[in-house]
């Protein structure tokens, strides 16, 4: 009976009962959670990773608009079959600017964490527009109209300066170019050293075979092309990743 | 308030309080549930002192089993390459050509290869190698780069106008369009159409042969057999690559597509490719 | 005069939408403004033939505030059945991938609609439905606050709509089950807030001297919601004029935040508020007292404190450390038996009055409710296991379970007590018809069946040709043949999917039906007139 009589005490007393519930529920998420942001070796040292190019991180809001991590994880797991099929298995770094996440939880369609130039811009192209075109088997919807659609940019250093305020590491050169390299990385025909400069490994081009105007397809191609591309593995110390 | 009152189907006292006509029964906690709850917190603690678990200020505890999922899979992959170590270290040592002709290694090499291409090709050349739109089949044998062994490898190895690879495959077709008059086009169209017999316009083939001698043999030949130094395919093959009759061609003269096949080297190393040559060279279209 | 200043704010507010659509910074921000503007318009003018200048009448304070709950309970049939339909569509969109229309409703914006429509439209309808008809009764308590609980009905009616038009337009965090942008995000705070407000007022002012287990669990669920929700949404927008914001955390941290926001939306929202349902309704409806006082503490407490810990499971392999990693599938397995808990009480309150469940199809589908509890939280614990979640990770095997759940157990606990509720709520002698209930018992069983079943082998069989080696150990299957193999699966899926929801229909119909006062004239259900009757005679 003692058990029930203690418990009396909160049961009679809501306030009690709430602040006990919520102490109750906290502790999980502090003992798992907060560590991640103090212990070293959470994020692996690597050598490659930069933030995303204004034209990347325009298709990665894409990417996430459309809902794509719905289907496609960005996470290979550390099993044989899996780094057979698509490569190193992902590391925390690789996604160390990513905000948000897409790791993603469900392969409807494969992973994508390494997709970069293991197609063509032309396949991607058409795959997005016509998917059963090039995959027959495939159950992907239509993208087409991204094609027709311009990029609308009012202000994109707005978005970088948001990604910097959240810890992203822009700096003042990247966020006063944000609205020129956003329309020069995909144009065949302009001066990109500046934009790979400061975004080293940057795909540049024409991605959509449109050269007339940079749409969306163009942004969304130029986040897949470089997808996984950016860790140089030969520098990498695999036995200090293990955590 | 608080009485003691005994619930009359039952016979079991409850604890006396109602809400709403719900009370509630005096009745212990079941003995198989608690014990298996404790069983559960019992494996719980032996599980996270097994393995990695405790964070704690510099790092998480490692287990005494010193596990590591990354380590693990390590081990897995070197298991895996050392089963198959014998042919690996012979298809390293040899030539596409030797491999193909030594007919355990060519047997392996297709396995492997066939494997490497389920997970890395098909999304363009589809399935059975036969290609899309653009992307071409691999079972004829139509190459527009070569289909000796070799000539497959170095396509995998530096792909074609893969901008980031110096030794790719470079070819550009320029766009007619802005070289030769629209006439002049569906003239030339027509003649390159009657080459594999497809024709409608019959009067057009002749002016078309005099268009292709002086702007297109150059790089297809005068035979217009193509010319596979250059990736110019083969015009009197009846494959295409980019849809069969007049229309099709006419757009490709005006504004040709210049497909692009990435570099596969530093993806999956040159063993990898060596045995998706073999594989490719296999499929029934290798020279 | 009465509602004044709701209509006077309403009006402001409208406006002030007007002003953002006019100068958003990207279209759909734009676009989601105007449905604003015009859903608030809808507000003013239902709010314009409200009002009265004649002196509100004054409240029985002893009496109970029903019309929040009425509103309620008609609202969650109405999402319910929303949410299923667009379950159906995508599950169709799998099968025949030229039923997806983009932009607009394309698999990628319309999946979100279907999981927020059933988890937060329709389970949090009735969740909050059946809170504050719980809340008030087992108290002996009038609502707090007068008004307040409309507030918080009609302003999570609000969020519901800005969320779901939002996911059409392309607004979404990504985040999976908290898709919702900054600013509806920063909605639904305030209505929650007013919610734990409401729930909390009303216990304080409770005429019994003890809070009833079912408030302990309600309160919990809000108050970790409450937590949840904040934290997981923590996010910077790049313009305060537009729709897209970014997490506040990336990679790594980011993924543990939403997981375990995402596996505590299904602790707190689907199990412990649905608990709270459970511990009113099915004594209620078995005329039983609970099982177990005993057994309800200790579950109550164990629950709450170990399923907040058990987020890492989600993550199995991937780029979390293995240290979070082996705490998730530890805690996941410590998690068993409280789970367990609330289905030995749930199930044995019937101890006594088995009979009912030949005779009761209300019982019969509590019953069923809580079965399915029992497994889907048998079967969590075993796929966090991470030898089984290596093959189940990625699979149909996950929308499997998390759909035995949800159907099972979260959609028929709700059926269960909405059928409870209605015909006291309008004041009905009855429900139309008994044997409509039977019907959907049937047909959301069955859907359920074949859904969990074909969830299940599609999974595996996914699972295991991504990883199949032939003898000399190279993979067999690309990704496509694999995508290829799932087809018949997807069809059969959605098959069952369509059962459940033509079982939904048909309890709307029941309900509406109820609710317009008729009362179908029908034979009594088999077994509910005594073994040895009388032989009924011709003649009257």
């Amino acid at each position: 009976m003692g058990l029930m009589d203690k418990h009396a005490i909160i049961e009679k007393n809501a306030t009690l009962l709430l602040v006990g519930s919520l102490l109750v529920v906290t502790v999980g998420g502090i003992v798992e959670i907060a560590p991640l942001f103090y212990l070293d070796n959470t994020i692996e040292k690597v050598e490659g990773m930069r933030p995303y190019s204004p034209l990347e991180l325009a298709g990665r809001n894409i990417y996430v608009r459309e809902g794509c991590y719905l289907c496609h994880s960005q996470m290979i797991r550390p099993f044989r079959d899996e780094v057979e099929r698509y490569g190193h298995y992902s590391l925390a770094a690789e996604s160390m600017y990513d905000h948000p996440f897409q790791w993603g939880s469900k392969r409807t369609g494969p992973d994508l964490a390494r997709v970069g130039d293991r197609y063509s811009n032309g396949w991607h192209v058409q795959h997005l527009a016509e998917p059963r075109s090039v995959v027959p088997e495939s159950i992907m919807p239509s993208y087409a109209f991204l094609k027709d659609t311009p990029i609308e940019v009012k202000d994109f250093s707005t978005h970088l300066v948001a990604n910097g305020r959240v810890g992203v590491p822009y700096t003042d050169d990247m966020i006063a170019n944000a609205n020129a390299d956003l329309m020069i990385q995909a144009d065949p025909n302009a001066d990109t050293s500046g934009l790979e400069g400061r975004y080293p490994r940057a795909k540049v081009g024409d991605f959509d075979g449109n050269p007339q105007q940079v749409t969306e397809m163009d942004a969304l191609v130029a986040y897949l092309q470089m997808l996984g591309t950016l860790v140089d593995f030969k520098t990498y110390d695999e036995a200090a990743g293990y955590r | 308030m608080s009485s003691e009152h005994i619930d009359e189907v039952s016979g079991i006292s409850t604890t006396g309080h109602e809400w709403d006509g719900i009370r509630e029964l005096n009745n212990p906690l079941p003995r198989w549930w608690v014990t298996t709850f404790y069983i559960t917190i019992v494996w719980a603690i032996g599980y996270t002192i097994a393995y990695p678990a405790w964070p704690m200020l510099t790092s998480a505890t490692r287990g005494v089993l010193g596990y590591s999922s990354r380590n693990h899979v390590k081990n897995e992959l070197a298991a895996a390459e050392a089963a198959k170590a014998k042919y690996v270290a012979a298809v390293e040592s040899k030539t596409v050509s030797e491999i193909a002709a030594d007919d355990a290694l060519r047997e392996f090499a297709v396995a492997a290869g066939g494997a490497a291409f389920r997970v890395n090709c098909v999304q363009c050349h589809g399935s059975g190698a036969q290609g899309s739109k653009g992307f071409p089949n691999l079972n004829d044998d139509d190459w527009l780069w070569g289909g000796k062994a070799e000539q497959i490898q170095q396509t995998i190895t530096h792909g074609i106008r893969f901008a980031s690879d110096p030794d790719t495959r470079v070819s550009e077709m320029p766009a007619f369009g802005d070289i030769i008059t629209a006439d002049q086009i569906a003239q030339v169209s027509t003649y390159v159409a009657s080459l594999s017999g497809l024709v409608r316009d019959a009067r057009l083939i002749e002016p078309g042969a005099n268009v292709f001698a002086e702007n297109c043999a150059a790089c297809h030949g005068e035979n217009a057999k193509g010319n596979k130094e250059l990736g110019a395919p083969d015009l009197t093959d009846a494959i295409w690559l980019y849809g069969p009759g007049e229309t099709a061609i006419a757009a490709q003269v005006r504004a040709p597509k210049h497909g692009v096949m990435p570099a596969w080297i530093g993806r999956l190393g040159e063993t990898k490719v060596k045995e998706l040559a073999v594989y490719i060279h296999s499929l029934g279209g290798g020279e | 005069m009465k509602i004044g200043i709701e209509i006077v704010a309403l009006g402001l507010f409208a406006f002030m939408a007007l002003v953002a659509a006019g100068f958003g910074v990207d279209e759909p921000f734009r676009q989601h403004m105007w449905v604003l503007f015009f859903v608030l318009l809808g507000f003013i003018a239902i709010l314009l033939r409200n009002t009265s200048f004649a002196p509100a009448a004054p409240v029985d304070p002893s009496a109970y505030m029903d019309g929040p709950i009425r509103y309620g309970a008609i609202a969650t049939m109405f999402w319910g059945v929303v949410g299923m339909l667009v379950g159906v569509v995508i599950a169709l969109q799998l099968a025949n991938p030229d039923l997806n229309v983009e932009p607009w409703f394309n698999f990628g914006r319309l999946r979100p609609l279907h999981t927020s429509g059933v988890v937060f439209a329709f389970g949090g309808n009735a969740l909050l439905c059946t809170s504050l008809y719980v809340v008030q009764r087992t108290c002996r308590a009038r609502l707090f606050g007068g008004d307040l609980a409309w507030f918080v009905f009609w302003g999570y009616q609000l969020f519901i709509v800005m969320a779901a038009t939002g996911y059409l337009l392309g607004i979404t965090e990504s985040r999976e089950y908290a898709e919702p942008e900054w600013y509806v995000d920063l909605w639904l705070t305030i209505v929650w807030v007013a919610y734990l407000l409401l729930f909390l007022g009303t216990i304080l002012k409770r005429k019994e001297p003890h809070i009833y287990v079912a408030n302990w669990f309600y309160l919990s669920f809000i108050v970790t919601i409450a937590m949840l929700h904040v934290i997981n949404n923590l996010s910077m927008p790049a313009s305060f004029l537009g729709s897209k914001s970014y997490s506040a955390f990336s990679g790594v941290q980011d993924a543990l935040t939403q997981w375990w926001y995402g596996h505590n939306a299904v602790g707190f929202f689907l199990t412990a508020g649905f608990l709270g349902m459970m511990y009113y309704f099915v004594p209620k409806q078995a005329n039983r007292p609970v099982y177990s006082y005993r057994l309800s503490i200790i579950h109550f407490w164990a629950l709450i404190f170990l399923y907040i810990w058990a987020g890492p499971h989600h993550l199995h392999y991937t780029a979390l450390p293995d240290w979070a990693q082996t705490l998730g599938m530890a805690f996941s397995i410590m998690l068993w038996m409280p789970s367990w808990g609330g289905m030995i009480n749930g199930l044995m309150t019937l101890s006594g009055a088995w009979d009912k469940l030949r005779t009761d199809p209300i019982i019969r589908m509590m019953v069923m409710a809580v079965a399915f509890y029992g497994m889907s939280t048998f079967e969590g614990p075993m796929m966090s296991i991470k030898t089984i979640n290596s093959l189940s990770h990625y699979t149909d095997w996950t929308i499997g379970h998390v759909h035995s759940g949800a159907l099972g157990w979260v959609g028929m606990i709700s059926f269960g007590a909405i059928y409870y509720m209605v015909p006291k709520l309008w004041n009905r002698e009855r429900l139309y018809s008994l044997r409509l209930v039977t019907w959907h018992f049937w047909l959301a069983t069955l859907g359920i069946v074949v859904y969990a079943a074909v969830m299940w082998v599609s999974g595996i069989m996914q699972g295991l040709m991504w990883r199949e080696y032939d003898e000399q150990g190279f993979l067999v299957y690309s990704f496509a043949e694999t995508v290829a193999a799932m087809h018949p699966y997807y069809i059969m899926r959605a098959i069952g999917g369509a059962m459940y929801l033509s079982g939904a229909l048909i309890m709307a119909w029941n309900i509406a039906m109820t609710i317009l006062g008729h009362q179908r004239e029908e034979e009594p259900m088999p077994g509910s007139i005594p073994a040895l009757r009388p032989a009924r005679s011709g003649a009257r």
